[in-house]
């Protein structure tokens, strides 16, 4: 069993302080959702778990298994154990998805250790059919013209291949139509065990009908507010969030929205897929 | 396999071909160059009258010649200093079992023997000046296929390489086609037959060893009318401490509907002068491709060029270059349009880190008679830190009213958002700095044949590393 500690974590982004204390613990064997309106830093805690350039550690620390995981650069993090399947995940000319997913899977393998090239091909064969992905799939190079569903698909594809033992699915469900929602919910569910856990960061409770949390988490203004069970979110479905704003008489402190994490592109990827 | 194997895991640390061999050299004219060792060459090579005379008209026109006027300051070269013809062994030969063992050492450690079986149809190495060994296979022998060293081109088949030889490259057609014409040795020979079209690559390799040694190589291909071929030339120079000028001519010649295509990859050490002409001459319906990469060499001037000549006559350049520490790569291509709806497309990709400069520099001309004429040209860069400098100088021109040119380019840093992507999959930086840097050329690196783009693949990774 691993441990991924979040300990009153303080994070900047240009400037701008997001994440204003926020604390978490997860265990594998546990899926935790993290659930808040538009802008309050739900992104910024996916990004600087995993590292991302543009997000600033102001203060607090994370840790996985008891070791510091703000001191390891974003590969060690990877190897590590981390994974972040990204909303916005990046396009590469000229690289071909079989040639990453096996670099990327030999980059967890001991120096003068190699995969073999069978066995990579029935791995990747395997989990691209059982997202039901086309058989194009290992020659296409890295997210280039694939549509917003797809790109999804293809970043459960390489969690389920890379086998970390923590995901954080940054809002996994956009761009997703019903049945890649289907699909992608089933896979996520199918990896939970003793050796993987996951984040789940969603604003919709449809992806939560696939993956079963066993804990729900409110982020608002930076904080994690509330927590709880799933009954949190058929609240927050029929009532929104303004509920827990009176509840804990918080201010209504909208942050400007960043560059990750917009609804304005989301909705026109929901079309796209559409 | 496993020759082939230890010499790709033997691909060193540092400039990986930079073994020298030692060699007793049969015949060595000297240092520097005058008329006495232009006549030598002839001699020694007992040429015929009008190629000894051409020798000489073209060795006084380079004594006229100036520098050129625009890429990098060539005025360093000390042309004094260059020893310009060196033997090093007898005779070319025909079976390796007859080729000194240094020399096949040499040829052994670049892999050459096992490429041959495995991919390609004809191997002809040149060695210093002559070409030691060569072979073609048997089927090309029967359809009629003529391939060898240009040398024994002059001796065996005088009336084909009288009518074409410096008629694409005339022997004023720039200073260092002047003294290519002047001094040539070796090189290769190819003539395709009317309608023969060969399916595997033909390949040759060419090396300079000794110290200060110009290498001044003369390639000419005919392709006759419907014929086809594609030929591979791969460079590697041993690295020393001076330096050494390589200053080849390739003059390729495609009949009414032939085709050709010329891939190189070279990789000179970083202590050679590289200035080569490369022309196309390509009739109707024909088309010539040129598949140029560019890793190796200090300075490198290099724009391959096709006269699309014949109606509806097409040419294409691929290329890459890529310019590390102490290099300059000024490359390019030209397409020059002179008849009916010709098209042309370019496609050039520049790289430079640790310092490098990396120009594109192009020339595309729709002359009056291009009617309809078609032309694209993408030069896209990628500036790999904040040390290095490209400039990308392209020239286009059209001379009458119904034909078009398209012109795109870029110019970019590896992306962040990339590197984050690729690195929170647990790539290194450096891994995934590789895999951008890989994709980038990707469009050329797929034009080679498999075991080309296997050694591109360990030469980019060695040039990343490189301090």
């Amino acid at each position: 069993m691993s441990k991924l500690q979040i300990i009153d974590l303080y994070v900047s982004v240009e400037g701008k302080q997001i994440l204003k204390g926020v604390n978490l613990e997860l265990s594998t064997g546990e899926f935790h959702v993290i659930m808040g309106p538009n802008g309050t830093g739900k992104s910024t805690l996916s990004a600087a778990i995993m590292g991302h350039y543009k997000y600033t550690v102001d203060s607090g620390s994370i840790l996985l298994d008891g070791e510091d995981v703000l001191k390891m650069s974003v590969d060690e993090r990877s190897r590590k154990g981390l994974f972040l399947a990204m909303q916005y995940p990046s396009e590469i000319e000229g690289v071909t998805n079989a040639d990453f997913i096996k670099t990327a899977m030999q980059a967890r393998l001991a120096e003068g250790e190699h995969i073999s090239l069978f066995k990579f091909i029935k791995t990747l064969d395997k989990a691209s059919q059982e997202l039901k992905m086309k058989s194009d799939l290992p020659h296409r190079y890295v997210n280039v013209g694939f549509s917003g569903g797809e790109k999804k698909r293809n970043e459960i594809l390489q969690m389920k291949i890379l086998k970390p033992k923590f995901a954080i699915l940054d809002e996994i469900d956009s761009g997703l139509d019903v049945d890649a929602l289907r699909i992608v919910g089933e896979n996520v569910n199918e990896m939970k065990s003793s050796e993987f856990g996951a984040l789940v960061i969603t604003h919709y409770e449809r992806l939560l009908d696939y993956i079963k949390p066993d804990y729900v988490h409110i982020l608002m203004n930076g904080k994690i507010v509330k927590s709880g069970d799933t009954s949190l979110i058929e609240k927050v479905d029929q009532n929104g969030y303004d509920w827990i704003k009176e509840e804990l008489g918080l201010d209504d402190d909208p942050i400007t929205v960043t560059s990750i994490g917009t609804c304005a592109v989301k909705s026109s990827l929901a079309k796209n897929e559409a | 396999m496993s020759d082939k194997k230890e010499f790709l895991e033997n691909l060193g640390n540092d400039y990986q071909y930079g073994f020298k061999t030692d060699v007793k050299n049969v015949i060595d004219t000297g240092k520097g160059l005058n008329k006495d060792v232009v006549e030598q060459i002839s001699n020694i090579k007992k040429e015929p009258l009008w190629m000894k005379e051409l020798r000489l008209k073209a060795y006084h026109e380079f004594e006229k010649k100036k520098w050129p006027t625009y890429g990098p300051d060539l005025s360093f070269i000390d042309f004094d200093e260059y020893t310009y013809y060196i033997k090093s062994s007898e005779k070319a030969e025909s079976s390796w079992d007859n080729v000194p063992t240094e020399i096949k050492d040499t040829f052994d450690k670049l892999g050459i023997r096992e490429s041959e079986q495995k991919y390609l149809a004809g191997v002809s190495t040149q060695f210093e000046s002559e070409v030691v060994y060569h072979s073609t296979i048997k089927e090309l022998e029967e359809l009629g296929v003529l391939f060898c060293d240009t040398d024994t081109a002059v001796r065996l088949y005088p009336e084909i390489v009288k009518e074409y030889f410096a008629k694409v490259v005339p022997y004023q057609d720039n200073m260092f086609a002047s003294l290519n014409t002047a001094t040539w040795s070796g090189g290769s020979f190819i003539y395709v037959p009317k309608n023969v079209k060969i399916e595997k690559p033909l390949q040759s390799y060419f090396r300079i060893n000794s110290e200060q040694m110009g290498q001044f190589e003369r390639t000419l291909i005919i392709v006759d009318e419907g014929a086809s071929v594609h030929y591979v030339e791969g460079c590697t120079a041993p690295k020393y401490s001076k330096d050494s000028l390589h200053a080849a001519v390739v003059e390729i010649y495609i009949k009414k509907g032939g085709y050709c295509r010329y891939s190189t990859v070279q990789n000179w050490s970083n202590n050679i002068v590289n200035l080569v002409t490369k022309r196309a001459y390509v009739e109707a319906g024909a088309h010539m491709e040129w598949i140029d990469g560019n890793i190796g060499s200090m300075v490198n001037m290099k724009y391959p060029a096709c006269v699309l000549a014949g109606e509806g006559a097409k040419g294409t350049t691929i290329s890459i270059a890529f310019a590390s520490s102490n290099q300059f790569q000024d490359t390019g291509a030209k397409m020059i349009h002179l008849a009916p709806n010709t098209t042309s497309q370019i496609i050039s990709k520049s790289l430079c880190r640790g310092g490098g400069k990396v120009n594109y520099r192009g020339l595309v001309r729709h002359g009056k008679n291009a009617t309809n004429a078609k032309s694209h040209v993408e030069c896209d860069t990628l500036i790999l830190d904040d040390i290095s400098t490209s400039d990308t100088i392209p020239t286009n021109i059209t001379q009458n009213d119904s034909s078009y040119i398209e012109h795109e380019a870029t110019v970019s840093k590896v992306n962040e958002d990339q590197l984050f992507y690729l690195m929170s999959r647990g790539l290194t930086e450096a891994q995934a700095t590789q895999m951008i840097v890989m994709g980038f050329i990707e469009p050329f690196a797929k034009e080679l044949p498999m075991e080309y783009a296997v050694e591109l693949n360990q030469l980019i990774k060695l040039e990343m590393n490189k301090n």
